[in-house]
């Protein structure tokens, strides 16, 4: 089976806001967002149990994004896709959701994996929107995944319990963290996957004209007072300590 | 104006968020209206008047039975075309979710999540979002309509005002694509006990406790404060505690007045869940978990220690 995972860069450490153009700096190192490593990890898992197939990343972002893509490679993958464009810098849902249908429009992937949020912009609703481009059913919050015959039989985590819900392929999947534990790359692996193909390829390659954002941000401000946050140490009398608390709030 | 609200459901009950959202929608001025997509969801959308919708949408049919989120999809694009609908909000699920980004790309629609308000500023609608953990107040808006936004589940509590709504019927047109994933089995654990979704203390306990008969700890206290337990995902995927106490984004969010953490690092699949809350206690060993930072009151210690000492002074309290 051939698996098309979806995967971003995100920066690494503390994150902060440009107030100039108010989008995140992305200006410093940068990362695989940590959940679409179990993404990763399903994928590398289905091929395993299916014995053949490839994996190919999906991503859009800066060019710099290529180093988070290795560490994707370095985990197993076979090979990257790039989306890297000036003309993308800004996009937002709707515009993003175009751009990356397109790139996968080329693949013709049987699944199409996402990891369950970018923890970044906290973002989780990218496959959905990705899906109806592509006119292809969609599953979110997966915590188990098989495949058979075509068909692939997803558990789906909600609110309210566990689902089981079929789907034929292809079809897209957004897995929840609570579906695997990501491996860490061998050493093999991160050798390796500096001569996997690494393309990079811009909007027009595409036949994108633009991602043009439906939604804008106006200001930055400062949360709401959440109140003084105290922290103490256990001296022996934190359990008085809460108690006090709890009778200052009147809490009891 | 032209708001419309989606209106989940779950069982027979229309979901406390939704109409939290509806009641918010309801105070921004113009005629907000609501749509319940289902299968005999007809009665449901009664109900909906009383929480400020002056008219409901129902598309009710077999086929739409399953809580799946294409087939909304198309129920909602047609909306909005048919009645030029500008604004469409959602109360956050792993439903809403999925609707709400469908439909975004269906229509080419802005689509701003994560908000945790809405209001009117110049003639123009304006979201607010909190980022970075927190730290940072987004205000966003949309270039273009129709506008769509979902809200953090629990940002807004229902407002019951009376008044009915007046029901109208969609006609249900599905795509192909969208009926391909089919619900084979929705096997739903219910809850027993008091719901913590209801109660005004929760006392919850993640994997620090360190295994399942630790719980004992942590249902102790809250009993000793009249209140319920909940549990992080990390436990409950473990089977040290039932789904139904699972707090998070892929359990219940709750916003109860007191909700004391125990032995809970505060990933944030389990803060989504929670950080409505009124206070904030924190108990956990690890001086950098990060449930530090959005707790109002963080304690460095070893829960077991702790917790047992805190349900004998709670206790001696009340009955002194």
């Amino acid at each position: 089976m051939k698996i098309a995972v979806c995967v971003k860069q995100v920066p690494e450490g503390t994150r902060r806001i440009d107030p100039e153009t108010k989008r995140l700096d992305r200006s410093g190192e940068g990362a695989l967002n940590p959940f679409d490593a179990n993404a990763v990890e399903e994928a590398l898992r289905l091929k395993d149990a299916g014995g053949a197939g490839e994996i190919v990343l999906v991503s859009m972002g800066p060019a710099k994004a290529q180093d988070a893509l290795r560490k994707a490679l370095a985990m197993g993958a076979d090979r990257a896709v790039l989306v890297s464009d000036e003309g993308a810098a800004g996009a937002d849902l709707v515009s993003t959701s175009a751009v990356l249908a397109k790139a996968l429009e080329r693949e013709s992937a049987e699944l199409i994996l996402f990891g369950q949020q970018a923890n970044d912009s906290d973002g989780a609703v990218l496959w959905a929107a990705v899906a109806d481009r592509l006119r292809l059913p969609v599953v979110s919050q997966a915590s188990e995944i098989t495949h058979s015959d075509g068909k692939l039989t997803v558990k789906r985590q909600t609110e309210f319990g566990y689902d089981v819900i079929e789907a034929p392929t292809p079809a897209v999947i957004a897995v929840s963290d609570a579906i695997n534990e990501p491996r860490y790359p061998s050493l093999k692996g991160i050798m390796g996957a500096k001569s996997k193909p690494q393309e990079t390829v811009s909007l027009s390659d595409l036949g994108v004209d633009g991602a043009e954002p439906r939604t804008e941000v106006y200001a930055l401000n400062d949360p709401p007072p959440r109140g003084e946050s105290r922290k103490i140490d256990d001296d022996g009398n934190a359990a008085q300590a809460v108690l006090d608390f709890l009778l200052e709030k009147r809490l009891v | 104006m032209s708001t419309v609200v989606f209106l989940e459901h779950h069982g027979d009950e229309l979901l406390k968020s939704s109409l939290g959202v509806l009641s918010k929608a309801a105070t921004l001025g113009d005629e907000v209206a609501g749509v319940v997509v289902g299968s005999n969801v007809r009665g449901l959308a009664e109900g909906a008047g009383k929480f400020g919708a002056a008219k409901v949408y129902v598309a009710d049919d077999g086929q739409l039975e399953a809580p799946l989120p294409q087939p909304r999809v198309d129920v909602l694009a047609q909306l909005v075309r048919d009645q030029g609908v500008d604004t469409v909000l959602f109360a956050n699920s792993v439903l809403a979710a999925d609707v709400a980004a469908g439909l975004a790309a269906r229509l080419d629609a802005g689509l701003n999540w994560d908000l945790v308000d809405l209001v009117q500023r110049d003639g123009k609608l304006v979201g607010k979002r909190p980022a970075l953990q927190d730290t940072v107040y987004v205000d966003v808006g949309w270039t273009s309509e129709p506008r769509l936004a979902l809200f953090r589940s629990g940002s807004f509590d229902p407002n019951e005002t009376g008044g009915s709504a007046q029901v109208e019927d969609l006609p249900v047109s599905l795509e192909d694509f969208s009926t391909t994933a089919r619900m084979v089995d929705q096997a739903h654990e219910e809850s027993t006990g008091p719901s913590i979704e209801d109660a005004d203390v929760i006392v919850a306990g993640g994997r620090g406790l360190g295994g399942p008969e630790n719980f004992t700890l942590v249902e102790e206290l809250a009993k000793a404060l009249g209140g319920a337990v909940g549990a992080t995902r990390a436990v409950v995927d473990a089977g040290w505690y039932p789904y139904a106490a699972q707090v998070g984004q892929t359990g219940k969010t709750v916003s109860p007045k007191l909700y004391i953490a125990a032995g809970i690092s505060g990933a944030i699949q389990h803060k989504v869940g929670m950080q409505a809350s009124g206070v904030i206690i924190a108990i956990n060993k690890d001086p950098n978990a990060p449930i530090f930072e959005f707790s109002d009151l963080g304690v460095v210690a070893d829960v077991h220690e702790v917790v047992p000492k805190l349900t004998e002074l709670v206790r001696a309290r009340k009955t002194s």
